[in-house]
């Protein structure tokens, strides 16, 4: 079972606490941008094997939105931070470097 | 190939049993094939199996990273149905269902199909009224499929509960010529068929990267080196994004974990399929008294074929409710498989960005049901290089341009 810690309220949440939410920090495209953009928006996700940044919610606890980063061929979780990021944090994408060389980096 | 047979079995006797030969060769590459499959489920063996029969093009090689099917076409709960609410699904699982009931004699070898019907519970009013729907539209697209009453749901399978405290049961999507069949006969029996032909198994082989030139595929660089081909065709389910990667193109599917289960042999107690959606479990009884259960999706990316134990929990909770009977059973092996799910929950069988790149991928949680007529419609397509009725709706290109085949709000759930 996922553990994550909320960065909100401090509480190590077991994932029958959380709501997953999927892909983070996409970028949103409206009325104006090309189909492309549009479709990528709507439905090309990332889906990577490796290194991960999504989006979860403490739904059974303080109901905040918050942002997790997470390895999805192995289940280890790197760490958590607000749902206000536009970016993962420089601190954490130091974090996975270290422990995964071979990450390409956010983007 | 020795053809199986019963005077097979009786002149093997004589011989004590020795003369049995390999069901299908484990031969090293060749330089080049006219076409590669990549990956050796139930799809990439079927889609092999229809190109040689249907198209005569036996010059083939199916490649598979571990053992032949190992992934998903192992990991399932066997169900086969066509029961599906937009016509273009229906066409293609109503095609597979009814060469599912042929399968055997056309393979030579026994895929164990057995149409012993399957039923969709109804236990909202919501359900009520979206299967009415679905038989109607099954009317119309020639599936036979009928709405029952709740007394029928009884007299079909006597240990469900139709009087539940949550959800009674109002009715169900009943449709006699579904079923079961043996997953890894499937596999096994496409295998041999193929490996028949003539075309190569290839076993522990796994596909590094994908070379072209001008926009065309050219061949895959391997763990056992690289092959040459003039068409691919990649049929890998969970793995698909990371294959097209490797062709340079993007897919909408992401792969998140499926988790089955199956509980210690019991005598015969229910000899249909039984789904409940609203709850979300499903049940049915193995040939050797297994009680055969799925239920829904984790909910989050994963590649690791497991899951989390409280969705096992929720399905089981699910069904206990349903089966009162099941309460004191014990649950013998549960395991998981990566399914890649698209943003309608319908399949991809498409040409590419690439030239002569083929991609048959977005079964998500329902693909063994499919099998035989997604390889005869993906085998259309490799050897045309268009696709043919069954796969036109199918292409990759229908996200961008809004033609969505949404059974996700047919369903409500996985499928």
């Amino acid at each position: 079972m996922l553990t994550l810690e909320c960065p909100y309220c401090g509480v190590m949440a077991d994932e029958t606490e959380l709501s997953p939410g999927y892909e983070a920090h996409l970028k949103r495209y409206g009325p104006g941008s090309s189909d492309e953009e549009f479709e990528a928006y709507m439905f090309a996700r990332k889906n990577p094997k490796g290194v991960h940044f999504e989006r979860w919610r403490h739904a059974y606890g303080c109901g905040k939105w918050f942002l997790a980063a997470r390895d999805t061929a192995t289940l280890e979780v790197f760490g958590t931070y607000p749902a206000q990021s536009s970016a993962p944090p420089q601190e954490l994408q130091d974090k996975i470097k270290a422990k995964r060389p071979d990450w390409k980096g956010y983007k | 190939m020795k053809r199986y047979s019963a005077f097979a079995i009786a002149r093997e006797a004589l011989s004590n049993h020795m003369g049995w030969e390999r069901a299908w060769a484990a031969p090293q590459p060749k330089a080049s094939y006219d076409a590669i499959i990549i990956g050796a489920g139930g799809h990439g063996l079927a889609t092999a199996y229809y190109l040689g029969k249907n198209f005569g093009i036996t010059n083939v090689a199916i490649l598979e990273k571990g053992w032949l099917g190992g992934g998903n076409t192992g990991r399932n709960t066997t169900i086969i149905r066509s029961n599906y609410l937009q016509d273009s699904s229906a066409a293609i699982y109503e095609k597979a269902r009814s060469l599912y009931e042929t399968l055997s004699q056309d393979l030579n070898y026994n895929a164990m199909f057995s149409p012993r019907g399957v039923m969709m519970l109804a236990q909202t009013h919501h359900e009520v009224r979206g299967y009415q729907r679905t038989a109607h539209a099954n009317a119309l697209q020639g599936v036979v499929t009928e709405f029952i009453s709740p007394q029928r749901v009884k007299e079909l399978c006597p240990i469900l509960n139709i009087d539940g405290p949550r959800y009674p049961v109002l009715g169900a999507l009943w449709q006699a010529r579904g079923g079961t069949g043996r997953h890894d006969a499937v596999a096994w029996g496409y295998a041999r068929a193929c490996s028949a032909m003539g075309m190569d198994i290839i076993q522990n082989c796994e596909v590094k990267g994908i070379t072209s030139a001008n926009g065309v595929v050219t061949g895959v660089e391997t763990t056992k080196g690289y092959i040459g081909t003039k068409k691919i065709g990649i049929v890998v389910a969970g793995h698909s994004g990371q294959v097209a990667d490797m062709a340079g193109f993007r897919l909408p599917v992401e792969a998140v974990a499926l988790q089955a289960l199956v509980s210690e042999p019991i005598k015969p107690c229910m000899d249909v399929v039984v789904m409940a959606n609203t709850v979300h479990g499903y049940m049915s009884q193995s040939d050797k008294g297994e009680m055969v259960i799925g239920g829904g999706t984790d909910g989050f990316n994963n590649f690791t074929q497991r899951g989390s134990f409280h969705h096992i929990e929720e399905t089981l909770r699910a069904l206990i409710e349903t089966f009162p009977i099941i309460s004191r059973l014990k649950m013998l092996r549960q395991w998981g498989g990566i399914v890649d799910m698209t943003g309608d929950r319908s399949p991809i069988i498409s040409k590419t960005p690439v030239g002569n790149c083929f991609i048959n991928c977005g079964w998500g949680t329902g693909g063994f049901k499919a099998i035989p007529g997604s390889g005869w419609a993906m085998a259309e397509l490799m050897a045309k290089g268009e696709p043919g009725p069954l796969a036109a709706e199918f292409d990759m290109w229908r996200f961008k341009e809004g033609r969505f085949i949404d059974e996700s709000v047919a369903a409500g759930v996985a499928h």
